[in-house]
């Protein structure tokens, strides 16, 4: 048995937990921590250059990899600067284990320096968090960190670890299994509703399946994908979704809701038939509760019974895994045909794609990311930033696998593409990760640029610059009588000095003609490569559902 | 309706916080809570009543289920169960109206556990509807305080009642 203090002991514990890789950022609170990190060759430490970067990256390892992302930060500013991530993660439901620095134990509650309240100040966005109070816990709680990270619906924990416990020091056993009495999932509980979901898929003559992030949580793309072959329903993925089905598949429906496809939102509008599988339908979804799938019967699987009925009444409830449920619907359900439905789907898709006009003037930002689909062949990984560029990005990049669209959904953080991609390029060294950004968002963490430069990361970032917060100047022109309120960017930077200032590659590219090229150049180039296209100013999102509105009732659904 | 929610919890530090946050930051109204440890030290009780709908009460469940601490829970409102409440009032009584108040304390058989000048502090146990009437009955003298522990209650019979029913 080995005497280690606290410090030592969370990093044994990580590596029993198989952690490679953590990012983070030092401090006073957390000496001890990273002189227990010095030297160490089984993890590896990204110091990013602000705490919201390494949140972030860790958010984005988590989501391109299905493991769990760790972070560690100090007491604090350090901790508070983690909040956006860590709120970022819970609504998105990423496994993150936080590890915050504390000052000393004997210090908490005085308003020391460097203290915050970090526990108090993340317990409505965190799925549990701790503050150990002795060295003698602090292994334990490691191991049910991880556990409750990992487990169930997966979301962010916090370990807040005070000064002095960190140097304490105690025998360090790792407990090899958790006892928390409170804690319960259900990994299938389904039974009762089995025969009646059967029943209902077997019987509906208008399925639409609604897939969203927890196929993918679930690792259940595969079944999914049998599961709508056999019974020949139309599949639309939310954003969260995006990749748990191929964008390129006969039966993709795209996204639904608010810049849904008019096609997935006339047919889920349509249908007798919902199969919710790992969706909570969000808002952004739905619009108008009365008003979404009205004639349907609603299926709803998820792992958190809390998700059940919240906002849509499921009329079949199956709580559990969803690869489970899967696996057991897909055993039960007859094949099916439903080619009348299916041709009325088609005919949506005929008369209403997604559409833009490109011209040969300027770059229309949709070509930008149709082009970045095509040189990749919708096999890289992309992150995104939040707004028109997000947005774009869901619509018009075809997506054929899982973990490969990395996106901000529920919290819609803008800032999170840059760091996630750090994140998914440290993850997955040799594959190709886009950032696709707007002008406004990537100047929320630019800075960590530095971070890609210096641990050689060949992300490529699409600067798609409009010039304008894009997504709020659309609803300015819309619904507030295009009275452009502190919604135009000017004054730069100049992007590609930007890059260059830290070390990467940078272009500009003003012309249709000249994107693929510079998409080729960024290919090819072994580093950080960030290209600043000067899109379209005053280029809209369209599908748009107006907030609050019926999903079949868009602005610029058609061919425009 | 108001309903009437029994959880098991485990005794740390912060639950409770859990427990009113989730309330608070969800917006469902808490109408009294009380909490005390039970058999086992180790596990507290809480009783709450909220107030709302089917569909309100259905979240509150589901969502204080989610917690890490939350052990058991069971909404108790249509079971057989014992439920009491401790009231302490402070009410004005001059040597005119303490004799009426004394009836009233023998009527609903509580208690006088203290006589200051020109006031009475009064003690009374019993269901929401007792506790209720008796602050009703004493209002007319001028009620200086009132401090109600909120409702505690326990299911009927031997066996404890679970979640499922």
């Amino acid at each position: 048995m080995r005497t280690l203090n606290g410090a030592q002991i969370v990093v044994e514990s990580l590596k029993a937990e198989g952690v490679e890789v953590i990012f983070g950022y030092p401090g006073g609170a957390v000496l001890s921590l990273y002189d227990a990190l010095y030297g160490e060759e089984e993890i590896k430490h990204i110091l990013t250059r602000h705490e919201q970067g390494a949140v972030h990256a860790a958010d984005g390892y988590a989501r391109a990899t299905g493991k769990c992302g760790v972070v560690f930060a100090t007491s604090g500013p350090g901790a508070t600067n983690l909040v956006t991530g860590i709120a970022n993660a819970y609504m998105d439901s990423v496994p993150l284990v936080a590890i915050t620095g504390q000052v000393a134990s004997g210090l908490i509650g005085k308003d020391s320096f460097q203290e915050a309240d970090i526990t108090g100040i993340t317990q409505p966005i965190t799925k549990y968090s701790y503050l150990v109070k002795d060295v003698k816990d602090l292994a334990r709680i490691m191991r049910e960190a991880f556990h409750i990270a990992t487990t169930g619906r997966p979301g962010p924990v916090v370990v807040d670890l005070p000064k002095d416990i960190a140097a304490a020091e105690t025998e360090f056993i790792y407990p090899p299994e958790v006892n928390l009495p409170g804690y319960k999932y259900i990994y299938n509980g389904i039974t009762a509703n089995l025969t009646q979901a059967v029943k209902a898929v077997n019987q509906a003559e208008r399925p639409v399946i609604y897939a969203g992030g927890g196929i993918i949580a679930a690792g259940a793309h595969e079944e999914l994908i049998a599961f709508a072959e056999k019974i020949n329903a139309p599949v639309t993925t939310t954003l969260m979704g995006k990749g748990a089905f191929p964008d390129v598949h006969p039966l993709a429906l795209g996204m639904p809701g608010m810049h849904g496809t008019a096609y997935a939102n006339y047919a889920i509008t349509d249908s007798d038939l919902v199969i919710g599988l790992g969706v909570r339908f969000d808002d952004r979804v739905t619009g108008r509760l009365d008003m979404f799938a009205p004639n349907a019967t609603i299926i709803h699987v998820d792992i958190d019974p809390a998700e059940i009925s919240k906002n849509i009444r499921a009329d079949i409830p199956l709580v559990g895994n969803v690869r489970e449920v899967l696996a057991d619907l897909l055993k039960e359900v007859e094949p099916r045909q439903h080619q009348a439905w299916l041709d009325k789907v088609e005919q949506w898709r005929r008369n209403h794609p997604l559409n833009y006009d490109q011209d040969n003037e300027v770059i229309k930002p949709q070509y930008v990311v149709e082009q970045i689909c095509d040189i990749t062949r919708g096999e890289a990984f992309i992150a995104t930033e939040v707004g028109q560029n997000q947005m774009w990005a869901a619509q018009f990049y075809q997506c054929k696998y899982p973990r490969r669209f990395i996106s901000s959904g529920g919290l819609g953080t803008m800032g999170f593409g840059l760091p996630a991609a750090i994140g998914v390029q440290l993850a997955h060294p040799d594959s190709v990760v886009f950032n696709i950004a707007g002008d406004g968002s990537i100047q929320m963490n630019s800075q960590e640029f530095a971070t890609a430069v210096q641990y050689g990361l060949p992300i490529k970032v699409a600067i798609l610059n409009n010039h304008y917060l894009g997504m709020v100047r659309q609803w300015q022109e819309l619904f507030y009588d295009r009275r452009y309120s502190y919604t135009h960017m000017e004054g730069g930077p100049d992007f590609v000095k930007l890059a260059e200032a830290y070390g990467a590659q940078g272009m500009r590219v003003e012309r249709p003609e000249d994107v693929r090229p510079a998409l080729e150049r960024a290919m090819a180039a072994p580093g950080t490569f960030v290209i600043e296209f000067i899109v379209d100013e005053e280029e809209n999102v369209f599908p748009m559902v107006p907030a609050g509105g019926a999903i079949n009732k868009m602005l610029g659904g058609g061919k425009r | 309706m108001k309903h009437t929610l029994a959880v098991l919890v485990e005794n740390r530090p912060g639950v409770l916080t859990r427990i009113a946050g989730l309330f608070a930051r969800r917006g469902y109204n808490i109408e009294s809570l009380a909490v005390g440890h039970t058999e086992d030290p180790e596990i507290s009780r809480i009783t709450i009543v909220v107030d709302g709908d089917d569909r309100v009460i259905e979240q509150v469940t589901k969502q204080l289920h989610k917690l890490v601490e939350v052990i058991k829970l069971s909404d108790i409102t249509q079971d057989q169960f014992v439920d009491r409440e401790l009231v302490l009032v402070k009410v004005n009584a001059d040597p005119n109206t303490r004799a009426e108040i004394m009836q009233i304390v023998d009527i609903f058989r509580a208690r006088i556990v203290d006589i200051g000048r020109d006031s009475l502090i009064i003690e009374a146990t019993g269901d929401s509807g007792k506790i209720s009437a008796i602050e009703t009955s004493l209002r007319p003298f001028g009620l200086r305080e009132v401090v109600r522990t909120g409702k505690i209650a326990m299911v009927r019979g031997a066996k404890f009642k679970n979640g499922q029913g």
